[in-house]
């Protein structure tokens, strides 16, 4: 029912706290206007985070729904607040993040005519959204929103935009407050329709198999289908590598547990993907940084999909059976179809292979990435949230942060986006308030947005922000000394600030590690302080490699394990 | 929107040329979210026809493409994922009709205008301008009549031709 004098951006208010959003993030700016009047003219239960860059924003509505596991919104004004948060839409794109961002515009009888701070964010995010609006009359406001809540969080997840232009969130609304939402084009209560000829031949395939697979992804974690994979994977005795987004569905320390598979996956967990018979895929992507080279990849296996986009179906990989559906209703189909079976010589071998190629580093000669997230690892008893940003520090954190449960791994995957992590961990904390929240960056990384240093003060996030400083853009330095001769470009990391002064300036405690031996007692000083965020300021040897790693584009079994001795062409695959 | 269980099977390894029947909403922007997939592949679209369906919430779109079969199905199944989708589905000659219309413009003296409209009388054309130096002739047919035409009208100079694009309709009781 229509309620009077209430303007469109009022209305919008209020559906976004129907919908149980908890958190926008934001910034405001002319255009905008309107809707930030209407979150002090509304009484909501939703709280808004003043950032201090539009990408924060994105990022920590991002980081947020990676960690609950629901969108927060993203409020922003037009042109370059719009602008800048593309980047970010780009990321939660990439890995399946839902949110729901919204941007203030100019007036709509000046679209197009170059007014002031005017874009066309409508045009500019259409690749990078599972789907956006322009909003052309007052009243559609409600009924947009809701479908873009819908849109977000159901089948496989992902932002949406709302393009506001100003004239229509200021006008009177007259319209329905609970609409029907109009979506002929978009079915997802199919995706709980599991088709039985596809399951029964699945359970063909895992009866007959030897050396069996099972790769746990993002979109088992999305279903929550911890349950449903760990009987499966106990009852068929089957080991479980998982994708870097798939961390934590399956616990890391169980004993079936591989660890993460691919580029700089553990060797076990890629060895398993080069000797297996049969390879269940539960909700991943094949993408690249695991499969290496595509038609190398598994090439005397047979292989199970099951993924709830159809438009996976073949794009890398050619399954043998594809399961299109969600991974919770496509696992416990299986389920009811398999017997308790025993591998014990497949795993025997895969245990010699974990120790013959363990994870490890050195404790001398300076202070190792490996050493400091291995010590958080065991001080927090691998239960808190890790938001990571990206290089090589991702990577060892991936392989010694052993995560236990789902949505407590944060770590931009797909569009591998620096600056992602710290703010991730605003959004996360904000979240879960009561959990021991870390925030593991290098020093390129935090640079990108650690302006939001302020947002953790103001709001006195007990984020531990660890910088984990090698003075170097790490993973493309190991790029460049691997297959470029050792030639540096772009890479050198001089002139960073002194990241205690830095955080002191914000009002942010910290401390300094210069030595192995310091390790222990400086993050459990840390781990300890919970009056706001600390910072914790890692200074670590210059030059360091991930191992193992696939080159791009090579095949698994091109693994290598420790520093060649001879050349190493270029990788054909990409990035 | 799509969603096959089934196995993936390439649908037309052979032929390089295919047609998509695309039923989307007819709102704005529709025809830049569907171009987009197409052209973040590095694929070019051929030819594309758009109008308001019988029911005018919705547009029938006709799109003619070429290039590989097998990155030709990820770009019907990432259409059929777009939210404003109802359906995209290919066609072949053996399911559909497949017609499009030409307009070809020639210069044609007054002493050749006979010969010019046997040659459109052949073809079932019309001609739908006349004047003493030029002449246009509209044709409509499946793709390689077209073609055929205008190879016949070659003889003349041709001052220009456009084309409609493709339309496609399935045969018989099934939905396009």
């Amino acid at each position: 029912m229509a309620t009077n004098t209430m303007d469109g951006a009022q209305a919008l208010i209020k559906t976004l706290d129907d919908l149980g959003v908890e958190y926008i993030f934001g910034y405001s700016g002319g255009a905008a206007i309107p809707i930030f009047d209407a979150l002090e003219t509304v009484k909501t239960r939703m709280k808004f985070i003043l950032v201090r860059h539009e990408q924060g924003a994105v990022h920590m509505a991002d980081g947020y729904a990676r960690a609950a596991g629901k969108p927060a919104a993203v409020l922003v004004t037009s042109g370059p607040g719009a602008g800048n948060t593309v980047t970010g839409l780009m990321t939660a794109m990439m890995d399946s993040v839902p949110m729901i961002v919204i941007c203030g515009q100019t007036v709509t009888w000046m679209l197009g005519k170059d007014a002031f701070q005017e874009a066309d964010i409508f045009g500019i995010t259409i690749p990078v959204v599972k789907h956006n609006w322009l909003v052309r009359e007052t009243n559609a406001l409600p009924r947009i929103a809701r479908e873009a809540y819908h849109i977000a969080t159901t089948g496989r997840p992902g932002p949406v935009l709302i393009d506001i232009p100003k004239d229509i969130s200021q006008g009177a609304f007259s319209g329905e407050m609970k609409p029907e939402i109009q979506l002929p084009g978009y079915h997802p209560e199919r995706n709980f329709e599991i088709d039985q000829k596809q399951v029964k031949a699945a359970a063909g395939l895992i009866a007959a198999a030897q050396r069996p697979v099972i790769l746990a992804g993002q979109g088992c974690m999305i279903a929550r289908a911890d349950k449903e994979l760990m009987y499966l994977a106990e009852t068929l005795d089957c080991p479980v590598a998982s994708t870097l987004l798939g961390k934590g569905v399956f616990p890391e320390n169980h004993p079936l547990s591989l660890g993460m598979l691919g580029m700089h996956g553990t060797a076990y967990a890629n060895k398993s993907m080069i000797e297996c018979d049969l390879l269940i895929n539960i909700g991943s992507r094949f993408d690249d940084r695991i499969i290496g080279q595509p038609d190398k990849f598994c090439q005397d296996a047979k292989i199970i999909h099951i993924d709830i986009d159809p438009a996976e179906s073949g794009k890398m990989i050619q399954p043998d059976v594809m399961i299109v559906g969600d991974a919770k209703a496509a696992v416990a189909e299986i389920n009811e179809m398999i017997a308790p079976v025993k591998h014990t010589e497949w795993n025997s071998k895969l245990d010699a292979y974990r120790k013959k190629f363990p994870l490890g580093y050195k404790k001398q000669g300076g202070l190792r990435m490996q050493q400091v997230i291995d010590e958080l690892y065991h001080l927090t008893e691998g239960g808190a949230i890790v938001s990571t940003d990206v290089g090589q520090h991702q990577m060892w954190a991936a392989q010694f942060y052993k995560n236990h449960e789902s949505f407590h791994w944060l770590s931009s995957g797909g569009a591998g986006t620096m600056g992602f992590g710290f703010p991730a961990a605003i959004g996360a904390q904000l979240a879960f308030p009561e959990k021991t929240v870390i925030s593991i960056s290098g020093d390129g990384g935090f640079q990108m947005t650690l302006f939001e240093l302020a947002t953790a003060a103001i709001h006195k996030l007990p984020i531990k922000i660890v910088v984990l400083n090698n003075h170097y853009l790490g993973m493309v330095r190991q790029w460049q000394e691997l297959f470029y001769e050792d030639r540096t470009s772009g890479v050198d990391l001089i002139g960073n600030p002194d990241f205690c002064k830095l955080a002191a300036s914000y009002g942010i405690p910290s401390v300094h590690i210069k030595r192995p031996a310091d390790v222990t007692k400086q993050l459990t000083k840390a781990l300890e302080y919970n009056e706001g965020p600390i910072l914790i300021h890692a200074e670590c040897v210059k030059t360091d490699n991930v191992f193992p790693m696939i080159p791009a584009g090579a095949a698994l079994e091109d693994m290598i394990t420790e520093a060649p001795k001879a050349r190493m062409a270029k990788p054909v695959g990409s990035t | 929107m799509i969603t096959t269980t089934d196995t993936p099977v390439p649908v037309n390894l052979s032929g390089s040329v295919h047609t998509l029947s695309v039923l989307v909403n007819n709102s704005p922007g529709v025809l830049m979210r569907i171009c987009q997939v197409f052209s973040r592949r590095a694929f070019n679209i051929d030819s594309l026809v758009v109008s308001q369906g019988r029911d005018p919430s919705f547009s029938r779109m006709t799109i003619g493409v070429s290039g590989e079969s097998s990155g030709l199905h990820q770009i019907i199944m990432q259409v059929g994922k777009l939210i404003d989708v109802i359906h995209c589905f290919e066609h072949t000659s053996n399911d559909s009709v497949t017609k499009e219309m030409i307009l070809i413009k020639i210069l044609c003296a007054s002493e050749e205008r006979s010969a010019a409209l046997q040659i459109t009388e052949h073809f079932g054309g019309k001609t739908v301008d006349l004047t003493p130096n030029s002449m246009v002739v509209m044709i409509t047919g499946d793709s390689p009549k077209l073609d055929a035409a205008v190879t016949m009208f070659s003889q003349y100079e041709i001052i220009e031709t456009v084309r409609t694009g493709k339309v496609v309709m399935a045969r018989g009781e099934q939905a396009t």
